[in-house]
C-alpha cells in the first residue's frame, strides 16, 4: 500500500514530483495530454516578445487551468535582467513563482551561481517564490537558501543534453547537507531511469523538458517519466539497502542435498 | 512621432495612449505585459498612459520554455 506522499513548496501542497517544461514541443496543442500523462502540477514557461507580424496567444492557451505556472528568466545574463524578467512575468497575472535562470555561457548553458544568488535575494524580498536553477555547489546552495530560495534546482547535466546525472556526486552532497528546502533536479535528465535515480537519491522532484518534448511520442514519454519519478521516490521511501562489493547469497547456505 | 516597439521603429500619432497602440497592432485581448522605457505599465493604466516621444516599448507574452 503506497502511503500518501505530499510535499510543500511555496505555500502549496503538491502531490506530483515531476515538473514539466514546455519548450521545444513540435505541437503545443498536445500539452493538455502531456500534462495529464505526467501528472504534473507545476509547469515552466518563458517570456518573449510578441511577434508583431504574426501575433499569437502564446503557450498559455494550451496549459490546463489550475496548474502552477513557473516562468523562467531564460535570456537573462545578469541578476538585474533576471529581476526585470521576473517582474514582467508576475505582471502577467499568473502567480508569483519564478525559476531564476542566469546564463552567460552559450556552449554549455551553465548557470551563473553568483548572479543567481543576487537575483534570488532581490526577488525573495519582493515576495516571489524563487526556484533558482544552479550548478550543484554546496556553498552556492547554502547562499541561495540564506537568500530566501524556496528550493534549489541543481542541474543533472547541461540543458537539453539528455546525459542524466553527470553531477551525481555533487548532487548527493547537496542532498546530504541541505535540509532547509527541497532539492529539485533540473536539466539534463534524458531518460526515465535518470529521473528515477535522482529520486532514489532523495531529490524532492525532477524538472524535465527536452526528453519529453522531443520524444517521438511526448505523451507516452511523459507517462514514462512520471513512472520513473514515482518508482524512484517509492524506493527512496522504502529504504534501499547498501551497495556491497562482495556477494551475499540470497538463497539459504544450509540444507543442501547430499553430494552438493 | 517615433517609438520603438519590440525593437522595431514605428511612426505613431502624437498623444497616442498605450491601449490605442496595442489596438492598432491588432493585439487587444491577447495575454501580454507592456513595458515602456523599462517600467511595467499595469494593464488598468493602458488607457490613460500616453506614449512619450521616442518611447521604447516591449510587449511580451509567455511562450514554451524550460
Amino acid at each position: 500500500m503506497e502511503r500518501e506522499d505530499v510535499w510543500e513548496l511555496g505555500g502549496r501542497t503538491l502531490t506530483s514530483r515531476l515538473f514539466l517544461g514546455t519548450g521545444k514541443l513540435g505541437d503545443e496543442s498536445c500539452l493538455p495530454a502531456v500534462c495529464a500523462a505526467a501528472g504534473a502540477e507545476v509547469i515552466t514557461v518563458a517570456l518573449r516578445r510578441v511577434d508583431l507580424q504574426a501575433p499569437d496567444q502564446g503557450v498559455l492557451a494550451h496549459i490546463p487551468d489550475g496548474m502552477i505556472l513557473l516562468p523562467n528568466t531564460s535570456g537573462a545574463r545578469t541578476a538585474d535582467e533576471a529581476v526585470r524578467l521576473a517582474r514582467l512575468a508576475r505582471a502577467m497575472g499568473c502567480g508569483h513563482w519564478v525559476k531564476i535562470e542566469i546564463i552567460r555561457d552559450a556552449r554549455y548553458l551553465l548557470p551563473d551561481n553568483e548572479a543567481t544568488v543576487r537575483a534570488t535575494e532581490i526577488l525573495a524580498r519582493e515576495g516571489f517564490v524563487v526556484l533558482p536553477y544552479m550548478s550543484p555547489d554546496l556553498y552556492a546552495a547554502r547562499s541561495l537558501v540564506d537568500a530566501g530560495a524556496a528550493a534549489v534546482m541543481p542541474l543533472g547535466a547541461p540543458i537539453g543534453s539528455n546525459r542524466g546525472l553527470a553531477t551525481r556526486e555533487l548532487i548527493a552532497i547537496l542532498l546530504e547537507e541541505i535540509s532547509a528546502v527541497p532539492i529539485i533536479v533540473d536539466a539534463g535528465l534524458g531518460r526515465p531511469s535518470h529521473a528515477a535515480e535522482a529520486m532514489e537519491m532523495g531529490a524532492a522532484a525532477c524538472l524535465v523538458n527536452t526528453a519529453i518534448a522531443t520524444a517521438e511520442d511526448p505523451v507516452a514519454m511523459a507517462r514514462a517519466f512520471a513512472l520513473g519519478v514515482a518508482g524512484g521516490r517509492l524506493a527512496y521511501l522504502a529504504g534501499m539497502p547498501a551497495v556491497r562489493q562482495q556477494a551475499s547469497a540470497s538463497s539459504p547456505l544450509t540444507g543442501f542435498l547430499e553430494g552438493l | 512621432m517615433q517609438v520603438t516597439i519590440n525593437g522595431q521603429q514605428r511612426e505613431v500619432l502624437d498623444g497616442m495612449t498605450l491601449v490605442q497602440m496595442v489596438d492598432s497592432l491588432g493585439l487587444i485581448g491577447m495575454p501580454m505585459v507592456a513595458e515602456v522605457n523599462g517600467e511595467i505599465v499595469p494593464r488598468e493604466a493602458w488607457g490613460t498612459f500616453v506614449l512619450p516621444s521616442g518611447a521604447r516599448i516591449e510587449l511580451v507574452r509567455f511562450v514554451g520554455g524550460g
